[in-house]
């Protein structure tokens, strides 16, 4: 199976029992992206295919053949960080840290959504063309992405000034 | 999970033809509900065909309605700019439902077709499930059965249908159109989901092989006023105690036309006919509003822990009414 992964083109032999969240991080040792709870309820597994942000674990890596694929190493490095990454340890969005890589790649995929006008379950008027990153709307798009030690509030203050530092 | 073969549909003909061949194959779509349930081995599949790269158009009929095949993301559907204009209680239910990230997964035609939440159901090892297991009884009857039906259940089932978008389709008589080898029909969306009687395990009206490739939203006026509403055991990312996607038409205060659907209540989309009926050509008042939905809940049979439901749609639906009504004033 012949995948895009974080701009490089990867050729791998594997079981069609594989989901994208495994062949990542069994068969191509991208460890970043973790496995919380493997059913699609946590968030912990969120990658980018095409821009978009899905679980990997509710993905066979079958299904993904020939797709761009972008992980958490492909946003930033320990010696390059992402601008996301930084603004999560400046306001402590993380302590254990286990579901973080799918925090940043599901902000990097929520602000695309943002950007293209799709509205959300708080949205007031469905029509309005420009969306704005209200509380209430950062909250609720990213309600996808858990975090078991509750470090919401350095999150979403991350999140929210990556978003207002952007141009 | 158990071993499958895997073949990526090139169009609808191949598709079915491909499904023709083996009763062991399902077709695979977004893969959100159906490779969770292979993992559980619920689904145990010797073959699947994957349509999720079929066709994902959102074209505009002649006559002004929507036709929306079976590909299409949930986020596309929610996000397009008629749909949020005419058939707002579509965007609603969607946004309502799941994760962005399942969104962006899951496609039209698993949506419809995706199975219950019911947790004796996912339970493969430890409980019993007629739906699962046909004969072999339910558990949830006698146990923890806060989340389940209150309507149009049976003595073997009483299982819920977890859909979101599928309650806002059923508000809005949408026709589904399916394609198998032997040919194409198209159905109500109100007959696509059948009741469980004696046969949990037959969920769909659909014929072996048979693939939905589509849904087609007629057009009417009524549509472009109407909501959803969903109450759940959290604001986000949880699936519905009670949601009702109504639509409402009021003309000098007389409902000139109403449509509404029930979500979390039962084992289909629940279709309110009987309140419909008692609305129509009625005053357009909160009192007239919960005259109605109780002439609908006169049916209901609540289980041990969910006798909360029947107050919780009542007055969830009075609620969405009102505030319809209070719009279109």
């Amino acid at each position: 199976m012949q995948f895009v992964v974080n701009g490089q083109p990867v050729d791998v032999e594997c079981d069609l029992r594989t989901s994208l969240l495994d062949l990542l991080r069994d068969h191509l040792h991208l460890t970043g992206t973790k496995k919380g709870c493997n059913q699609g309820a946590c968030g912990a597994c969120t990658v980018l295919v095409g821009g978009d942000r899905i679980n990997a674990c509710l993905a066979l890596a079958v299904q993904m053949e020939g797709r761009e694929i972008t992980t958490i190493e492909g946003l930033g490095t320990a010696a390059a960080l992402h601008p996301l990454q930084r603004a999560f340890v400046e306001h402590d969005g993380f302590q254990c840290g286990y579901c973080t890589p799918g925090q940043i790649c599901s902000a990097v995929g929520m602000l695309a959504e943002l950007e293209r006008g799709v509205p959300s379950h708080v949205t007031p008027v469905l029509t309005t063309a420009q969306l704005a990153l209200t509380h209430d709307e950062l909250r609720e798009r990213m309600s996808g992405n858990l975090c078991r030690c509750g470090a919401y509030n350095g999150i979403v203050e991350a999140i929210a000034e990556f978003h207002e530092e952007t141009p | 999970m158990t071993p499958f073969t895997y073949a990526r549909a090139a169009d609808v003909a191949d598709a079915v033809r491909h499904a023709a061949a083996g009763a062991g194959t399902k077709f695979l779509g977004g893969g959100t509900n159906l490779v969770d349930l292979m993992r559980e081995t619920v689904e145990r599949p010797t073959a699947l065909v994957d349509v999720s790269g079929l066709s994902a158009a959102i074209a505009e009929d002649d006559d002004g309605g929507l036709r929306i095949d079976a590909a299409v993301r949930n986020t596309a559907i929610a996000e397009h700019r008629a749909v949020r204009e005419r058939y707002p209680v579509l965007s609603r239910a969607i946004l309502a439902g799941a994760s962005a990230q399942i969104r962006n997964m899951a496609t039209l035609g698993g949506n419809l077709l995706q199975r219950t939440r019911c947790t004796y159901f996912f339970d493969n090892e430890g409980s019993r499930c007629n739906k699962r297991s046909p004969g072999q009884g339910c558990d949830a009857i006698g146990g923890f059965n806060r989340n389940h039906a209150i309507l149009g259940a049976s003595s073997a089932c009483v299982a819920t249908h977890p859909s979101d978008m599928a309650v806002a389709l059923a508000a809005l008589d949408a026709i589904v159109h399916l394609s198998a080898a032997t040919g194409e029909r198209s159905v109500s969306i109100n007959a696509l989901h059948r009741l469980p009687e004696d046969r949990p395990d037959i969920e769909t009206a659909l014929a072996a092989g048979e693939l939905i490739t589509g849904v087609e939203l007629p057009a009417r006026e009524l549509y472009a006023h109407s909501t959803y509403r969903k109450v759940r055991d959290r604001s986000s990312y949880a699936f519905a105690l009670v949601s009702v996607a109504a639509a409402l038409a009021v003309t000098d205060g007389v409902v000139s036309d109403v449509r509404i659907a029930l979500g979390g209540v039962a084992p289909k989309p629940w279709r309110a006919w009987k309140a419909e009926g008692a609305l129509r050509g009625g005053p357009a008042t909160s009192d007239a509003f919960l005259a109605a939905i109780d002439a609908e809940l006169a049916d209901a049979s609540p289980l041990s822990h969910n006798a909360f439901k029947v107050d919780l749609a009542r007055r969830t639906v009075v609620a969405v009414l009102d505030e319809l009504n209070g719009a279109s004033a």
